[in-house]
């Protein structure tokens, strides 16, 4: 057997690969938390609900419906963006303006909420929902085995990052985007329609997570708790990358995932709190985060 | 552009009793004025007059304003702020406004066009050849004359008929306060009507054909530019040169 630092190739690139997909899935979230932060300066605290709703839309609509996952990727994002939209236009607007902490305190209040619904209707011990037929089995790369459905979770997560940082740097709405995140008023006063853009911004972000969750489903268990366990790791994601920074979202997600993975095999009693690590030295070296712009 | 000049004293702005607040304080007293289609009009004053605050009024971009605003005959006191620049004005902020994620050519292309007969990027880049040579810079590490031009041309495109001009020459050296006021001729000619706030009086005198001087929020006189001379004194008096 091939060894590395004495530790057998096979359960290295096993951990990285593990690391990977949980890479993939901070990546997705916290490009979310970045976008919504950069135009509406609220940190998200229903994001880890809005990711559980997307998984949670996943397995009811097949239990109840019948909707099959490749429906359930494309509906429940646009249901949980819907609901996003909604809360934005109607909660989220009346306390624009005010300090930041009440738009982390109303998002927290209603994670709350939904969450604890959730566990009084359908308990907390979560549901498994059915590998879809289509990604089931691996390959055999010789020195380890790849099931289809994580690298199918890297790829599909990695195109929709991919995707949103060209429009959000390359396109004209992006441009929009780019530019109500500094200066908001200005942009007023060209005749954009700001409140416009920020409800679909928060949509968005808010689809990203329930996109996020529908990847979850086959693969982890789908519970009520399933996002607040994961949001602090993406906090710290975030902060590591620099807050609304897109590509420092995308990038550090992925590489917390690697290091995670690496920690696994070298320190396994550090993985959990590695991230943590790492966001206490970069906050020591560079505030701003790794990607973000010095104040 | 000559379709413009056609209708001489149509009314492009009347402001009627105009208050407005930044909260709790209550910046602009009761502001009356007129700008007809083609003219060029600044508002004069020092510091804290309400110059600034009137252009803002005019955008809704205050926090609370009352009376009435007309612009191109549509009253606006009522109206979203993104809605006002659709009625064909363009507002050139003293800060400039240049946004720094953005090159300069994402910079110019922001606006969405409001009105047709807006300059097109050509004839941007023909009037103000430094900006297609640093089209692909990040807006912000232009110089601050190039910041200026890039903001006056990035509402030239939109095909706004008012232009709401806030300080620009403010900061600049003088060959480029020179360049900015063959600019506005230049828009002068093309039947462009222009307010602008201007602290530089010697640039403004020659450009303008009226002058609204303006003191803790009111209008306290008009003058037009051919009574200059005769009201000189007072000038001097209310803007401490």
């Amino acid at each position: 057997m091939t060894l590395l630092f004495g530790i057998p190739l096979s359960v290295l690139l096993g951990q990285l690969l593990l690391g990977l997909i949980n890479g993939a899935f901070y990546a997705l979230l916290s490009l979310g938390l970045a976008i919504i932060f950069g135009l509406l300066r609220i940190i998200n605290f229903a994001h880890g609900a809005q990711y559980m709703l997307g998984a949670f839309a996943a397995w009811l609509g097949l239990s109840y419906l019948g909707v099959n996952y490749w429906v359930a990727l494309l509906l429940a994002p646009l249901l949980v963006g819907a609901i996003g939209m909604a809360i934005e236009r109607h909660l989220l607007r009346r306390i624009a303006g005010e300090d930041h902490l009440y738009g982390l305190l109303l998002t927290f209040g209603l994670a709350l909420i939904v969450e604890g619904s959730f566990v009084k209707l359908f308990g907390v011990s979560g549901a498994s929902y059915p590998m879809p037929e289509l990604l089931k089995g691996g390959y055999n790369l010789g020195f380890m085995f790849l099931p289809t459905y994580r690298a199918w979770v890297v790829v599909a997560a990695l195109v929709v990052c991919i995707a949103t940082w060209y429009m959000i740097e390359r396109t004209r709405l992006g441009s929009y985007l780019r530019a109500g995140t500094e200066n908001p008023k200005l942009m007023q006063a060209f005749g954009i329609n700001v409140p416009l853009l920020i409800t679909l911004t928060y949509g968005y972000g808010a689809a990203l997570a329930a996109f996020a969750g529908v990847l979850a489903a086959p693969i982890y268990p789908v519970s009520p708790t399933m996002g607040a366990n994961l949001l602090i790791v993406v906090f710290a994601v975030v902060v590591i990358g620099g807050m609304g920074s897109i590509m420092g979202a995308i990038v550090t997600g992925l590489a917390m995932g690697l290091i995670e993975g690496l920690t696994k095999v070298f320190y396994p009693e550090a993985a959990n709190t590695v991230v943590f690590l790492v966001m206490v030295i970069v906050l020591l070296v560079r505030p701003a985060g790794l990607f973000g712009k010095e104040a | 552009m000559t379709g413009l000049h056609t209708t001489p004293d149509f009314e492009q702005l009347r402001i009627s009793d105009l208050h407005a607040f930044y909260g709790e304080s209550h910046i602009l007293h009761g502001i009356d004025l007129l700008v007809r289609r083609g003219e060029l009009v600044t508002l004069l004053g020092r510091n804290g007059a309400g110059r600034t605050t009137t252009l803002r009024a005019i955008m809704n971009l205050v926090g609370r304003r009352t009376g009435s605003i007309m612009i191109n005959g549509n009253e606006t006191i009522g109206v979203a702020a993104h809605l006002i620049p659709r009625l064909g004005v363009g507002y050139c902020p003293e800060e400039r406004g240049i946004f720094a994620s953005l090159n300069v050519e994402e910079n110019l292309l922001l606006p969405p066009t409001v009105r047709s007969g807006g300059m097109d990027l050509d004839e941007i880049y023909e009037m103000f050849p430094n900006l297609y040579e640093r089209r692909f810079s990040q807006g912000t590490r232009l110089s601050g004359g190039e910041q200026q031009m890039l903001a006056m041309a990035r509402i030239l495109r939109t095909g706004a008929n008012l232009l709401l001009l806030d300080e620009i020459t403010e900061g600049l050296a003088p060959v480029i306060v020179q360049k900015l006021g063959q600019v506005l001729l230049k828009l002068k000619e093309k039947g462009l009507t222009i307010v602008l706030v201007e602290q530089n009086f010697r640039f403004a005198a020659p450009l303008a054909d009226r002058h609204y001087l303006m003191e803790h929020g009111q209008i306290v006189e008009e003058i037009a530019a051919g009574e200059l001379s005769a009201k000189q004194e007072l000038l001097n008096t209310a803007l401490g040169v």
